[in-house]
């Protein structure tokens, strides 16, 4: 089966304009009558990570690949990379910087909340190289 | 609880409404986003302190329909146009956010956690 699939750009240096990747995809799978569910912990999963690339990694893109029994994600930057995955993945680990926690952001909540929401996620980090952010969420 | 009621409870100004029969059956208060984004629940609203475009996404993704400003925050033209078009109702309260949560909490508001 093919799927439908969808790549954005994600500007770095654009907080306010942060999320409209994540928007889309989710109005687009309103349109075509996805599993509700389903829409509402693709929306959070994919804007958790699409905020990180914006506070932490200057932007990269988003590839959305839409299956009928599955939505398959793959967030890429070419920003600092994560030194230690494991620690980054712990609830309240966050390196953000108290700009952007005065943005509402910053509580190391994301991640946590992308393994939450998403039936299976895989982060392949390189320092100085870049950070690739993988998640699949089940269509039921 | 429905909308009207809460604009009440809370003494709060309407910046945006359309439905004021809209039904709210659980609140959620936060200044950090993924903080709110951990909570899912149907019909929920969200309090906040925090004034930016980020406060109606994390709403968006959410699925809440509604967002009280505490501390008499009022949000920008651009945070406004955002709203209607998703259209999430947009109040504001004098009320700090411990008030402001306690007087819903008081009128029979839960939390939707299972101990609320
Ligand atoms: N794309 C990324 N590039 C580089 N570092 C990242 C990236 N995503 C996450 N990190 C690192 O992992 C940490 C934890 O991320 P997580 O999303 O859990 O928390 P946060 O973004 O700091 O805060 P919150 O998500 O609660 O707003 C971040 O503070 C950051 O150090
Ligand atoms: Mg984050």
């Amino acid at each position: 089966m093919t799927p439908i699939t969808k790549r954005y750009e994600v500007s770095g240096d654009d907080f306010t304009h942060a999320g409209e990747a994540s928007g889309k995809v989710k109005t687009l799978l309103k349109q075509i009558g996805y599993h509700p569910d389903a829409i509402r912990r693709i929306a959070i999963a994919m804007y958790e990570g699409e905020i990180n690339m914006v506070i932490h990694a200057n932007g990269g893109f988003a590839n959305v690949d839409i299956y009928p029994d599955r939505v398959e994600i793959l967030l890429e930057d070419t920003g600092p990379g994560i030194e230690d995955v494991d620690k980054a993945m712990e609830e309240g680990y966050s390196t953000a910087p108290d700009e952007v926690r005065a943005l509402g952001f910053g509580a190391g909540m994301g991640l946590p909340n992308i393994k939450k929401y998403t039936d299976d996620m895989r982060i392949e980090s390189a320092v100085g190289v870049g950070t690739k952010v993988y998640m699949t969420i089940k269509g039921q | 609880m429905k909308l009207r009621e809460v604009i009440e409870v809370l003494k709060a100004e309407v910046i945006n409404a359309d439905n004021l029969d809209l039904e709210i059956v659980t609140a959620c208060g936060s200044d950090m986003m993924s903080d709110a984004l951990a909570f899912v629940k149907d019909q929920a609203m969200l309090l906040t302190g925090l004034v930016n475009p980020q406060t109606i996404r994390t709403a968006e993704m959410l699925d809440i329909h509604c967002i009280v400003f505490v501390r008499g925050k009022m949000p920008g033209a651009d945070m406004i146009e955002l709203a209607k078009d998703r259209d999430i109702a947009l109040l504001s309260t004098g009320y700090r956010m411990f008030t402001a949560c306690g007087r819903l909490y008081a009128a029979g508001l839960g939390g939707g956690c299972d101990e609320n």
